[in-house]
């Protein structure tokens, strides 16, 4: 109960902020939409699809992916702003409940991802996507357990190194490989064995062929439960380091 | 109020290869009593914020024990929590709030209900007459609107204790003074105040009882009057060219009516019984070995020399 009451109240601050911003409310919206019709017009060709709107199947779950991922890695930044002005010090001493300065935050972060791809599906729709209503809620169920996983992995790391000089390269450095073999942009079934080997290390891998197949309509595929399984399992992980980090962090 | 044993805390920091320990706080025993303004004086670096940072449950002591308005700070860190305010030296404020957000934002967090935590906030503002600004962004204010709003954030869920490390720092001579009367409502209201300063004047004027702190513990306890009252006598200060100053230094101690002398960049600082008569005597015996003096004053001993004959060393030089 008072978890739930001072996730709310956190999250209701950040939200607030995130509003306030108009700049970040546009770049949010415009980047996602600039990839799919500028990136997107090159997929069917790449992808030997027979059509666009195959194309998007493909093409969609991945970018949406993609954005849960970087939207929460680099959400970091502003915990570090947020540690400097002395604001996480200041609720610290609070009796507010710690998973709740975390949850707070990662909520919105969720919530945000949320909006994006809500919008990006309405454009794809635009461009002859169909998807079952079903399958996409399960889709973006999965998409949230994504961004609630890395953006409590990224507060986590910021309240441990402390500056953005060490968060920058510590998050591009895990970004790179994660992004690059989880076959995201491309999918990986023409991928040499070694490399597709490699991938089924990468829960993010995972995540990725499960959206695909939910996109695809194959609800029974074993993916599905699967990616949701491995992803649900790592945000509570996440989530559990991460508080543990609020709890005790130094400045 | 407060109560501490041995309360210790070290940190290990990286300097390239190489880990060093600082002993940040090296066993502090401290009695702070209800309603008064318990003043903590030190140079930076003495441990002041540390301490602070350990009575309010955000960094944990590696040794010692503290009772804090009833609560065990080992063993019930969240039941401290309810019962103090803490006001950070850095400051806590978010630039893009506003007072009025992060005042019911704050009260919120200690379970006070919305309607109760806007009431509070609006009586917060006006108390520190905050209202015109209250709804304009925070990194629109001024460094001493900024101040009132991080104590007004402090204390407003009204706890029994307060603590503000370096209130002052940074304030203008009438905001200081203004800050000063602040902190003394508080008292009048009941609450504990425990701050920290390195301004001697500060400790003097507005702490019912001051620690002075150096190198992590602390050298002395006491109300400003009685520290002042263990240095018995006068102060006479001996302005001096620097060259001049050894051979005075070693003059002037070997003299009877000397108790004690410290040599600084000025001149020296001799603790004599009766300044009246020592100045003549200290006037003839300089001329006698035919040593220019600058300047010859004479004081009452200041919470400095008190800070001086305990640490040996002065606290307006560090
Ligand atoms: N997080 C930390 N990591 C490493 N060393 C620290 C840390 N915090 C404080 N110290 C060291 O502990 C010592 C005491 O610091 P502290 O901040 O308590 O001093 P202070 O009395 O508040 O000084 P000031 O008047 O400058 O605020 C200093 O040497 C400081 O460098
Ligand atoms: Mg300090």
């Amino acid at each position: 109960m008072k978890l739930a009451r001072d996730t709310w109240l956190i999250f209701e601050r950040q939200i607030q902020l995130l509003l306030r911003n108009p700049v970040w409310v546009f770049v949010g919206v415009f980047q996602p939409v600039m990839y799919l019709l500028l990136f997107a017009p090159l997929l069917k060709p790449a992808l030997n699809a027979p059509t666009q709107a195959e194309a998007y199947k493909i093409f969609v779950p991945g970018l949406l992916v993609l954005l849960a991922i970087f939207g929460g890695l680099f959400q970091g930044f502003g915990l570090i702003a947020e540690l400097r002005a002395g604001v996480i010090e200041r609720s610290r001493v609070t009796p507010v409940s710690r998973i709740a300065l975390l949850l707070g935050r990662s909520l919105r972060d969720v919530v945000s991802l949320i909006v994006q791809a809500v919008i990006i599906t309405l454009l794809a729709l635009l461009f002859d996507l169909r998807v079952f209503i079903g399958d996409l809620l399960l889709a973006y169920l999965m998409l949230a357990l994504i961004a609630l996983m890395t953006s409590a992995v990224s507060y986590g790391v910021a309240l441990k190194v402390k500056s953005e000089d060490a968060l920058a390269p510590l998050m591009n450095t895990v970004a790179q490989p994660v992004l690059l073999l989880s076959g995201i942009l491309l999918p990986l079934t023409f991928a040499p064995g070694w490399l597709q080997g490699i991938a089924d290390w990468n829960p993010f891998s995972w995540a990725v062929d499960g959206t695909r197949a939910l996109f695809a309509g194959d609800l029974g595929n074993d993916k599905v439960w699967q990616g949701l399984t491995i992803v649900a399992v790592l945000a509570v992980a996440g989530v559990v380091w991460a508080a543990r980090q609020f709890a005790r962090s130094v400045r | 109020m407060i109560e501490t044993r041995g309360l210790r805390k070290s940190f290990r920091s990286r300097a390239g290869r190489e880990t060093k320990t600082v002993d940040a706080v090296r066993g502090v025993d401290l009695k702070v009593a209800e309603g008064e303004i318990f003043g903590f004086l030190g140079p930076n670096g003495a441990g002041k914020t540390t301490t602070l940072r350990m009575l309010a449950t955000l960094i944990e002591p590696d040794g010692g024990e503290a009772t804090i308005a009833g609560a065990d700070l080992r063993k019930d860190p969240a039941e401290v929590r309810r019962r103090i305010g803490y006001v950070a030296q850095g400051g806590s404020t978010w630039d893009e709030s506003t007072a009025r957000e992060e005042l019911v934002l704050h009260a919120r967090l200690y379970g006070i209900g919305k309607a109760e935590a806007h009431r509070r906030a609006a009586r917060a503002l006006d108390a520190f007459q905050l209202t015109e600004y209250a709804d304009r962004k925070c990194k629109t204010y001024s460094g001493g609107q900024r101040r009132r709003v991080e104590i007004a954030l402090g204390i407003i869920h009204e706890p029994k204790i307060v603590f503000l490390d370096e209130p002052t720092t940074g304030l203008d001579p009438q905001s200081r003074a203004h800050m000063w009367d602040e902190i003394r409502r508080l008292r009048a209201d009941g609450m504990t105040v425990f701050i920290t300063t390195h301004y001697l004047d500060e400790a003097d004027a507005l702490c019912d009882r001051i620690a002075i702190m150096d190198h992590g513990e602390v050298a002395a306890e006491g109300t400003p009057a009685e520290l002042k009252r263990e240095i018995s006598g006068d102060v006479v200060l001996v302005g001096l060219d620097t060259a001049a100053t050894p051979q005075a230094a070693t003059l002037l101690d070997a003299e009877p009516y000397v108790n004690k002398l410290e040599t600084g960049d000025e001149g020296v600082r001799l603790y004599v019984e009766d300044g009246a008569t020592a100045i003549p005597q200290v006037l003839r015996r300089l001329d006698h070995a035919g040593l220019d003096l600058r300047s010859i004053e004479l004081h009452r001993p200041s919470l400095d020399d008190v800070f001086l004959t305990k640490t040996g060393r002065s606290l307006r030089e560090s």
